[in-house]
């Protein structure tokens, strides 16, 4: 098997960790910029939408690293789309493949189910929550909780900042709740 | 903008990415660079896209997994990424390492607020939901989901109501 080939395949965690830990350093090292990626939206608020709100009156130009930065995040899923992507149907643990099925989510084929993640499904109640009510919560929680997994879990974590770890642990209490209390109800919708 | 709500800024300070509350820098380089020198950081930013991506970090099936302890990758991943930026940030401070512009580095703590604990809950919600942090929404539009586009406006959304009304949430 080649290099590409080899690329092609899923990443296993040994491998993508690591590197993801070294943006840490990275950042640190080409700037002096600290790990976070959720505040690039509050950039985009900052310099798209006008208004005299004090949390969006700052020199957000000084910050157009961090819009460079996610901006090309993008265009990394476009590379691997383009030249890496993974032949293969994503695996799936079988449990969660049982119950998916019952929620009509049958295809794997690409990282974001279609059966929910798609155009014509924004048009339906459960596609409508899941897209843009998720989106807000992620939106509106990353900016009360100052970061989110990069900014918190991954940066704070790696400067031992205990606020970072509450917060850690509570993104994953949120997920617990959510993806075993509430999805199972939105997903039936 | 008046001196009280400057006030009001500083007191109530909770973010810690961000170095440019007004005159209130917390964080970062002090220099002022042209827009050239963010080549860098595209170039940064497409290699953590790329890694994002194959590691299926971005994948919603990834992000059910974990939160229903199906597999062991997700943590696998955050678990390793932490211990390395651990260690990095621990080399950079021992031998008080500067960055390539001859900087000091220096990284401001992270003081507690209840955000921390309301905002973190509220955003594990929609993580589990979007199968995404912020980051992954970026990569997920890029690797072909388009309708993404209505997830990350949506989120943009969410952070500008955070920030119309952030006096009246309790810190």
């Amino acid at each position: 098997m080649n290099l590409i080939e080899l690329m092609k395949q899923p990443w296993p965690w040994y491998v993508a960790g690591p590197l993801i830990g070294l943006t840490v350093p990275m950042l640190l090292l080409l700037g002096n910029k600290t790990f976070g990626i959720s505040s690039s939206l509050r950039h985009v608020c900052a310099a798209c939408i006008p208004s005299k709100i004090p949390y969006f009156s700052y020199d957000w130009k000084k910050e157009v690293w961090n819009l460079f930065f996610v901006g090309w995040v993008l265009l990394g899923g476009v590379i691997v789309a383009a030249f890496l992507s993974n032949p293969d149907p994503i695996a799936v643990h079988p449990k969660l493949q049982t119950e998916l099925a019952q929620y009509g989510i049958t295809h794997f084929e690409s990282l974001v189910p279609v059966d929910v993640f798609s155009w014509p499904q924004l048009l339906t109640a459960r596609g409508l929550i899941i897209m843009i009510g998720g989106g807000f919560l992620v939106g509106f929680g990353t900016r009360y909780a100052g970061g989110c997994t990069s900014g918190h879990a991954i940066m704070g974590l790696s400067n031992l900042q205990w606020p970072s770890l509450v917060a850690t642990i509570c993104f994953m209490a949120g997920g617990f709740i959510m993806a075993n209390l509430i999805l199972p109800f939105l997903l039936n919708l | 903008m008046s001196a009280d709500t400057q006030k009001n800024i500083q007191t109530l300070h909770t973010d810690f990415e961000v170095r440019s509350e007004n005159a209130m820098c917390v964080n970062n380089s002090e220099l002022d660079q042209p827009l050239t020198h963010n080549i860098k950081y595209a170039i940064a930013g497409i290699l953590f896209g790329i890694i994002l991506v194959k590691a299926e970090v971005v994948s919603w099936f990834r992000i059910q997994e974990m939160f229903r302890l199906q597999s062991f990758h997700m943590y696998g991943v955050i678990g390793s990424a932490v211990v390395v930026g651990m260690i990095s940030v621990w080399i950079i401070k021992k031998f008080k390492i500067k960055s390539i512009e001859g900087e000091e580095i220096k990284i401001e703590p992270k003081q507690f607020n209840k955000g921390q604990i309301y905002g973190g809950l509220m955003f594990g919600l929609g993580w589990a939901i979007t199968g995404a942090c912020p980051g992954p929404l970026f990569a997920q539009i890029g690797t072909g989901a388009t309708v993404i586009v209505v997830t990350l406006l949506s989120a943009i959304a969410g952070t500008w109501v955070y920030g119309r009304f952030r006096e009246k949430l309790p810190h």
